[in-house]
């Protein structure tokens, strides 16, 4: 038995960690996992770099920030396997809900309209001489960051200048609107569904609204531990494939939930955690769950597969809203964090039929394409 | 005079931590010490302050929101990392290890840094085996409770005397290779549960 000692942050998509390490799969492969909880991405970030974890349940974006220096040191990440995709949603608080109502959104809106609704609120705003609004994700190099401003920017809403962009850890997001202090956020479920079981949020849309199939969590480690540790590393994918089919399975819904539930895991009630496995959200405090389909994927699409193209987004996104310099060569080198070669080669036993190409073509929901064969024209990133 | 004096703030809700770093960093010249509790304003704080260094302590989930200030120039004057330079492995290793996060300003000398953070480890680390050892003490103490308890419940049930009852639990311990808190502890369980 190899053993290995793995991070993860309390969330609903940690859950194929959970499920290798408690059903059998990471036996299976010949492993033993030690699941440490933490209370910071920081912290995961940190202890991946000086060893105390040897993979880690990560933003995908992380990966990508620190292989680049951006932020932080630079160290070597690279990401083999993903952990899903989707599993994120926009909440605002209830006052805010009213607002926007009245300026035209419902809740089964397109995002773009709830998009020129929050534009005119932030206009309303700025004409009566009120604060701007804040909004809250959990880290900056995070999907939710990119997907919250994705969806602002579209709306014609800059998220520097038109409002107060936070970050605020996922367990904490709900007491920070509750009073007051928030208006809104973008975070992994149980926190969404958490807020509007209290009666503080209303969440107006899912990510997979916003960007269908979107990437969320991978297992993250050192580029220089996977060249240490070829077979552990294999086995490890492997258990989280099949972890994450198990996680998939309609009937292990209420099992894994109640997995979860459990307080050395996310620590939320299991009714809330079966809401995003189900993908059957409540929006808000007095209405029905409704179905959103393909809410979040544990296993189905390809949702474990490292795609370059994924990466290659994040990059673009860094430059984007400025968190980096453009240098030649960065592209390339976020682009090879990500290691779907390493993901085939460890599923090949299985004889599991992985995409043959690294990266595809995304569509958002405001119809534009991001073309990941064209990415440098784009940019207009010099060549190396 | 040399250098400015260097400002630091504390991030920490562990009162006895804080202190015991902070009277640290006092005997090591640094005057300009603000300590932070209060989590709702932090970023408030912090660009008020305007420190030079920061410290926050890893239990903190808090660390996140610092880290979301330091990519957002406009929140704060000077740029920020976390260390001085990329070579600070080891630097780092020991700060992650004794449980302290450090933020310092661009174009810092490195030298002072190092002097201040090994401080924080140093204190960190010694606060640590306070703990550690406050804890070992709170379970001797608890130990010899339920040891006094055990004791007692013979002495009642059995009619001993003090010395034969802890001798017949001290036996029982050795003939079952227990420590004779765990005979202790399963006898007043068992006799509980009986009466």
């Amino acid at each position: 038995m190899s053993k290995l000692i793995i991070g993860f942050i309390p969330l609903t998509d940690c859950a194929p960690l959970v499920v290798a390490a408690e059903q059998g799969f990471a036996a299976e492969q010949g492993l033993e996992l030690t699941l440490v909880r933490e209370t910071s991405w920081a912290n995961i970030r940190d202890r991946i770099i000086v060893g105390h974890f040897d993979a880690a349940h990560m933003l995908g974006p992380m990966v990508v920030a620190s292989t680049l220096g951006i932020g932080h040191i630079r160290a070597s990440l690279i990401a083999p396997c993903a952990l899903g995709l989707g599993g994120n949603a926009i909440t605002v608080s209830l006052p805010l809900w009213e607002r926007m109502r009245r300026e035209g959104a419902a809740a089964d809106s397109h995002p773009a309209i709830h998009g020129r609704a929050l534009k005119r609120v932030v206009e309303a705003r700025a004409r009566d001489g009120l604060a701007p609004l804040t909004l809250a994700m959990v880290y900056p190099f995070s999907c939710h960051n990119y997907e919250l401003r994705y969806w602002l920017a579209s709306a014609a809403v800059d998220p520097d200048r038109d409002l107060r962009l936070v970050v605020i850890p996922p367990p904490l997001l709900v007491d920070a609107m509750r009073t007051g202090q928030i208006d809104g956020f973008c975070v992994g479920e149980p926190w969404n569904s958490v807020a509007v079981d209290c009666g503080v949020g209303a969440i107006i849309t899912s990510t997979a609204a916003i960007w269908p199939l979107s990437p969320e969590k991978v297992l993250g480690c050192r580029a220089q531990w996977a060249a240490d540790h070829p077979q552990e590393l294999a086995a490890l994918i492997r258990a989280l494939y099949r972890a994450a089919l198990w996680c998939e399975r309609p009937e292990n819904h209420a099992p894994l939930a109640a997995l979860l539930a459990d307080p050395c895991y996310v620590g939320v009630a299991q009714e809330l955690i079966l809401r995003s496995l189900d993908g059957r959200l409540k929006l808000n405090p007095d209405s029905q769950a409704v179905h959103i389909p393909n809410f979040y994927l544990p296993a189905r699409r390809s949702a474990t597969f490292p795609w370059v193209s994924h990466a290659q987004w994040f990059y673009t996104q860094m430059l984007r809203w400025r968190q980096v310099q453009p240098r030649p060569g960065q592209l390339a080198e976020a682009g090879a964090s990500y290691r779907p070669d390493l993901y085939r080669l460890a599923l090949a036993p299985l004889g599991v039929e992985a995409p043959l190409d690294d990266i595809r073509a995304e569509r958002f929901f405001d119809d534009t394409k991001f073309d990941p064969v064209d990415i440098e024209s784009q940019l207009g990133e010099p060549r190396s | 005079m040399s250098e400015p004096e260097l400002r630091i703030v504390l991030v920490d809700q562990n009162v006895t931590r804080a202190s015991i770093l902070e009277e640290g960093l006092r005997e090591a010249g640094c005057t300009e010490v603000v300590v932070v509790r209060d989590m709702q304003n932090l970023l408030r704080r912090i660009v008020d302050e305007d420190p030079d260094v920061i410290f926050i302590d890893l239990e903190n989930p808090n660390r996140d929101v610092l880290e979301q200030m330091f990519q957002v120039s406009r929140c704060v004057r000077r740029p920020v990392a976390m260390f001085v330079d990329h070579s600070d492995t080891a630097m780092i290793r020991a700060a992650v290890e004794a449980g302290v996060g450090a933020y310092v300003v661009d174009g810092l000398r490195k030298e002072r840094v190092k002097a201040i953070l090994d401080m924080a480890v140093t204190r960190f680390n010694a606060f640590s085996e306070l703990r550690e050892e406050l804890d070992r003490a709170r379970q001797a103490l608890d130990e010899r409770k339920v040891i006094e308890r055990a004791k007692g419940l013979l002495m009642k049930h059995k009619g001993l005397s003090e010395e034969t009852a802890y001798g017949l639990m001290r036996k029982a311990a050795m003939n079952e290779g227990k420590r004779i808190v765990e005979v202790a502890r399963a006898l007043v369980t068992a006799l509980d549960l009986l009466t």
